[in-house]
This record gives structure tokens, sequence and C-alpha cells, in this order.
């Protein structure tokens, strides 16, 4: 063999890279960047960056009740959270403060394993970039609440199931208390 | 395969007599550390067990004693663990090396002396391996006590006033108020292991 | 051309080349980095160089050391998964594997056969990922800038996306729980990883044409760094590296963990133990698991991912109390043998947390392989070892 021929087969398979990255489809060999800011490549459904609260149908009806599991399981504890009070002092159930300090959440999903209120889910937001540390990515209950829609958009799947699973235990409840009651009034009548 | 522990046992007994070992959860405790050498050679050397991969030497700290346990393999029978154990006390932590017999200990006995404290005698290169030379303390020690990042010692000021860094009064005042009392500045330590 | 220096017959002096003796010459110190692109991450070797030649080089590591054995000790169980993704982030799925199989050695805790077949199929994609990476990297090393990088990258890319689908994230993945895995793969999944094993071959074709007989390559690579089997041995090298000096040790073939019993591929081994041979063991190694893959996706079973004794500690991490004990168990990440050792006292956190990490291990007799050769030949060699900061320094 010719010494050199192993360089000029492997300029042959650039060359070959090279003439069919025109006419080629990007799966088999053609150009395959996708020219990012004006063009992105949609992300997978379970992609997880940050995480977002979940809320019904208004602000007001947000699914956490400020167990603070998520805070106790964060592994590099990112998540603060206060309950709040009443006029009287007595604690609701809803969080008062819930901050998450995007600067040192490592997206794990952890949050979103253990929460037994199917409050808070991964968000596919990456693009949050800003040149203040704390201002911008120290985000607070405002900015953390989006509504179920939004979570039904980004991810249909997960969406459907949670929705399912929360619709079969109101269904649930709402049998419960509805045998609790034929069962109160069936007592009443008795004695009579 | 696995080779059972006993057996290590009684082969360790008969070669080298005089050497008192004792069965922990399924690993045999060496009570002399002088003996580690010349066990791991024996068996290093023997044609029954042929352990000829140290695949690794971790560092432990129970409270009492130091510890370091060692997992043996065979690359050329194929067979399973032999763990051997070391324990030493806090005051005097020495532990002959085992880099004469196995070349790979090198890195592992001194990220054991970095993390434990434990010293290898005998070792050819020990120094830190992870931390800065110079660094006091040895950190995976259950007793070590973190240096608070944001109190500053009279060493710094002194360091940061040489270059002329303006330090306000209520640091500078600390600062000689922990050399007063001979401490250093140490961080708090949580006392709920969950809270942030 | 000098002969060829085997490691160990040498001494400090006779380096000095005979033309030269009659030069009065001085050895030189220098730092190749911390910060180097060669370096594959932050880490400094420490060289004393007489001429172009190597006197004696101390490799300095310690650069990302980010104290993950203690951050383990205050968090529980499944709070350090996504700590192990951390340590070798090219290969996060094989981290969580060995994780994984530790705390399930520690309590005793099955796996369902679905659940182990996708771990099989994600260990053998991210070896894929992590062998075609490498030999982008040393061929970067050795002059060829990012041509093989990119054609490396195409296919890496696809198997990112793939990791993508099936756990969220690309390279942190977080996907192993103890007792199984955390989301099924669905039907399109499976034919996504279908069609990359289909065109997988035709990939290292178009590779090895590139590289493989490549003259450049065979000249700078043969008979640089040699590494003999009984020294390799001594030195508890794993991994391809030692693979590559002749010796036949698998951690899949040895130990057969997880369901690695059931696939018939085979071990490469290398004749010599030089940079060229360490190359040609991960071409070989791709070819096997990529019948390991296809094996796996044709028998892969329906059923559980993950087991049901498990499956309330997922939503209860703090309450999974593994009783008191230790465990040591090591499977063979794409870099050589990655141990875990976990003693517990019976709390929520355990006592004890060790990583064996390879890369930390195999730099053992990088000054060994290095001395005699020349300072180029030097950062080759340090690319054949294949080490990732991550995961040298925990």
């Amino acid at each position: 063999m010719l010494f050199g021929m192993g360089i000029l087969r492997g300029l042959g398979v650039t060359l070959k890279n090279f003439f069919a990255s025109y006419y080629k489809k990007p799966e088999e060999g053609g150009l395959f960047t996708v020219e990012y800011p004006e063009k992105r490549l949609p992300v997978k459904e379970r992609f997880r960056n940050f995480p977002f609260l979940v809320y019904d149908t208004t602000p007001e009806n947000m699914r956490c009740v400020a167990c603070d599991i998520c805070a106790k399981e964060c592994p590099p504890k990112c998540i603060y959270i206060v309950r709040d009070n009443d006029e009287a002092g007595r604690p609701l159930k809803k969080p008062a403060i819930f901050d998450i300090d995007f600067t040192v959440c490592m997206n794990c999903g952890i949050c979103e394993e253990v929460c037994p209120f199917d409050a808070i889910y991964m968000d596919h937001e990456f693009e949050i970039a800003d040149a203040n540390r704390l201002d911008a990515l120290l985000y607070n209950l405002p900015d953390l609440l989006k509504p179920n829609d939004y979570f039904q958009k980004i991810r249909p799947n997960d969406a459907a199931q949670v929705d399912a699973r929360r619709l079969e235990a109101e269904e649930k409840k709402k049998a419960a208390v509805a045998a609790v009651k034929t069962q109160a009034a069936a007592k009443d009548i008795k004695p009579e | 395969m696995s080779i059972s522990i006993e057996h290590v046992k009684t082969f360790l007994e008969k070669e080298l007599p005089g050497i008192s070992l004792k069965k922990v959860r399924e690993s045999l405790l060496l009570q002399n550390p002088a003996d580690l050498p010349s066990a791991a050679r024996a068996l290093k050397d023997s044609s029954v067990f042929k352990l000829d991969f140290l695949s690794s030497i971790t560092g432990a700290d129970y409270l009492d004693y130091l510890e370091a346990v060692y997992h043996f393999y065979s690359m050329q029978n194929k067979t399973g663990a032999v763990t051997l154990r070391v324990r030493v006390k806090r005051g005097s932590p020495n532990i002959p090396t085992l880099v004469p017999v196995y070349r790979g200990a090198e890195f592992q006995e001194r990220e054991a002396y970095d993390m434990y404290g434990i010293v290898f005698e005998g070792h050819p290169d020990l120094r830190r391996i992870f931390m800065w030379d110079g660094f006091e303390g040895f950190p995976l020690r259950k007793d070590y006590e973190q240096e608070d990042s944001e109190t500053l010692e009279i060493a710094d000021v002194q360091w940061l006033e040489k270059r002329s860094v303006q330090i306000p009064a209520e640091m500078k005042q600390k600062a000689e108020e922990l050399h007063r009392d001979g401490k250093r500045a140490i961080a708090r330590q949580p006392t709920d292991k969950n809270t942030p | 051309m000098e002969k060829t220096l085997q490691s160990g017959d040498f001494k400090e002096k006779s380096f000095v080349l005979r033309g030269e003796r009659d030069v009065d010459t001085q050895t030189l110190e220098i730092n190749v980095g911390p910060q180097h692109p060669s370096t594959h991450g932050a880490f400094r070797m420490n060289i004393l160089l007489d001429g172009e030649t190597v006197v004696r080089l101390k490799p300095v590591m310690g650069y990302l050391h980010r104290n993950h054995e203690q951050i383990a000790e205050n968090m529980s169980y499944a709070a350090t998964m996504p700590y192990t993704d951390r340590l070798d982030y090219f290969s996060s799925m094989s981290n969580n594997f060995g994780y994984a199989m530790c705390v399930e050695k520690l309590a005793s805790i099955e796996v369902p056969e679905r659940a182990e077949y996708i771990r099989v199929i994600m260990a053998e994609l991210t070896r894929l990922v992590n062998h075609v990476s490498l030999i982008g990297f040393l061929l970067n090393d050795l002059g060829a800038f990012f041509t093989p990088v990119v054609y490396a990258f195409r296919e890496r890319e696809k198997i990112l996306d793939i990791f993508e689908e099936v756990s969220g994230s690309r390279m942190m993945c977080n996907y192993l729980r103890f007792g199984g895995v955390k989301t099924d793969i669905g039907a399109n999944t499976l034919e996504g990883i279908k069609k990359i094993v289909r065109a997988f071959p035709a990939f290292l074709e178009e590779f090895e044409t590139l590289l493989t007989k490549n003259e450049i390559l065979c000249m700078r690579c043969q008979n640089i760094g040699i590494l003999r089997p009984e020294l390799a041995v001594n030195a508890s090298i794993t991994g391809p590296m030692l693979r590559a000096s002749g010796v036949n040790y698998d951690l899949r073939k040895v130990d057969k963990y997880s369901v690695y019993d059931r696939f018939s591929f085979k071990i490469p081994l290398g004749s010599r133990g030089d940079v060229y041979d360490r190359y040609f063991v991960r071409i070989l190694e791709m070819h096997e698991s990529v019948k390991i893959l296809e094996q796996a996706l044709k028998d892969i079973p329906q059923g559980d991912i993950i087991n049901r004794k498990m499956a309330p500690f997922v939503k209860a991490p703090r309450n999974f109390k593994p009783a008191v004990g230790e465990a040591y168990a090591r499977v063979e990440a794409p870099k050589g043998e990655l141990g875990y050792y976990i003693v517990s006292d019976g709390t929520a956190q355990p006592w004890r947390y060790h990583v064996r990490a390879p890369s930390l291990i195999n730099l053992t007799i990088l000054e060994d392989m290095c001395l005699g050769q020349k300072l180029a030949d030097a950062i080759v060699i340090l690319g054949s070892v294949d080490i990732v900061l991550g995961e040298v320094d925990h």
C-alpha cells in the first residue's frame, strides 16, 4: 500500500461529507445545524429545567399548601417556604413566602417527585439569563405561579395523567361524602 | 464467585502465625496494623487466592477510632472480594503502607491521608491530594469544624490592610476579639440536618 | 529515531541523547495546566523536562474537588443521586447505575426485569457516547482539531436526545432509582433507540475509514506510552486501558451483575498496550456494545419498572433507612471500574460514602508511561488514559 493512502481515504470521507451536506437531508448527513436564535429546536416533553408552581383557575387557588416537603428534600436546599397566617394568627394552607434561588437549583426534579399535592413541576424555560445574579434569579411566589393551562400546553401527557388522577380523587371524595350523608339520613329516619 | 472469609482467616493464621484476626461483618479485622503488608503479600503470592488486584482503599471515621478498609480481588481467578480492615486511634493514626506490594495504593492512601489524617508509614510521597498544600485539618473527620467564610480573622485583616483595603470597623473588632480569646472563626453548625 | 523506551529500564541521567552530551544543558520544570485545552479539565502536570524529553512527571489534582463524599453524608440516600450524575459528567447513567446497585446491595432490594433491561440499554448507550467522544478528544490532542469530534458529536447528539426524552435532561440524567428506574420508556423512544443502533455500524465504518489507518495517527500513537500487563494489574488499572494491555478483565463478564449474563458479546483485548491499542480497543468495544443493544432491544420484557416495595419511598425519601451494614458494589463504567462503598448506621443518612473513581486510579502510572517520551507524547498519553476531572476529584 502506498504510504499516505490512509490519509487520502480519510480526506475522501471528509470530501464526501462536504458535498453531501449540500443535498442530503439533516438526518442522513446533511447540514443539521439549527440556527439559534432565529430557529429553535423544540424541547422534549419531559425536559426539566427550573420549577414552577401550578394554580387551577386563579392564582388564589394554588395547589401548594406550604407543607415544606419539597424544601426539605431539595438536595442543594434552594427552596425557602414560610407559611401564611390569617388575621387571628392561625396558620393557613398557603405559602406567604415561596422563594427558589435559581442560581443554586440544579434541575434534579426531586421537588416534583416528592410533592404530594401536584403543586410543583419542572418548567421548560431556559432563556432566563440576566445580568444581575440575585435580583433576577431569585424567584418569588408571583413569578413562580403559572396556570394549569400552561402546564397542559408544555407537558400534555403528564398534565393529562395528573388531571385524571385529581378528578378520580375528587369523585371518590364526593362519593364518600354522599355515602356518609345517606348513612346519616338513614340513621335519622330509624329512631323515628 | 466469592471467597468465604473463613477460608481466608484459616489461611492467614496458618501462613503468618501470631497474627490476630477477627471476623467483622464479612470482613477481616487485623488487630495489629503492622501485620497488614505481610498479610497482603501472603494473599497476593498464594496460589490459592492470587489476590493481585487492590480495588479500593477507604478511610472511615467511627468516632472512637479511624478505620481503613481494603478490598482485594483476583484478576487471574476472577474471584470475588476479600475485605480487610485496620483500626487505629486518632492520637497515633499510623498504618504501614501497601505501596511496595500494590502500586495502585499510592493515590488512594494519599486520599485517606488528606481526608482523615491517617499516616501511612513508608509511603513514597505522602502529601495532600485534593486540598491545597498548607491546608490545616482533615475534612472528612466527624469532628472537623469548617471555617466561617464570612468572618475575618486577624491574619486576614493584616493581609488586607497591607494591600490598602478598607475594612468595616465591626469586622475588624470581631477579628480582634477572636484573636484575644484565642478562637478560630468557626461556621455555625445547623442543629437539624434538614433545615437550610 | 531512538529505540522504544519501556517503562522501568532507564535512570534519570541517561535521557540525554547521544549527540548532545557535549552541550551543557539544564532541566526545565514546567506546569502543564491547570488551564490548558488538552488536559481534559482543570488538571496540572508538573513536568521536569530535559530538552523535550520528560524526566519526571507529577500529576496535581484537586482543582475540582467538590467534597461529594461529605455532601452525601448529610443527605438522604435518594438525594445523592443527582450528585452522582456530576461525578463523571459524560456518563451519568453509569454513575447512577453504580450507586443504585450499591444501595440495593446494602438493603437487599430486588430489581424487576424490565428495569434491568432498561438499565443495561442506558449503560450501553452511555458507553457509546463516552468512547466516541473520547476518540474525538484524543484526536484533538493529536492536532486533528475538531474534525473527528464533530463526526463523533453528530452521533452523540442523537443519543443525548434519547436521554432527554427518557429522563428529562441530556447529561445530568438522575434517572435510576433504588429498585428500578424513574419513568418508563415509551414505544416511540424504543423505536428511536432501534434507529440509532441500526445506523451506528455504518457510522463506525466511516469513522474507522477516517482514522484507523491514518498514517499520522499510526506514527504518533504506536509504540507510545506502552504499559505492561503486570504493571497494569499491580497499579489497579481497570477499564479499556487494562484491556489494551492484554489483561482479560471486564466486570460485565466477571461479576455478571444486572442481566449482562444473558447477552453474548466478546471482550476485545490489545496486544502491546500503547496508545493506538487503547484507541482501537475502544472502537471494538463500541461494536460489542451495539451487539448488546441489539439483543437487549429485542428481548426487553413488559412489566414493572420499579420494585413495588420501593415505590412509596420515591415520595418520602427520608423514610428510607437501610439496615446497619456496609456494601461495596462496582460497575463497568466506560472509563473503568467505578466502585461505591457505603456504610449505613440505620439512619436516613449514610455514615460513610466513598467513590472509587477509575480516572483517579488510572493516573497512578501516568508518570511511568510518560518517562522518556517527548512532551507532545505525554499529552497524547494523558488523552488516552481518559480522565474526567469530575471523577478524579469527586
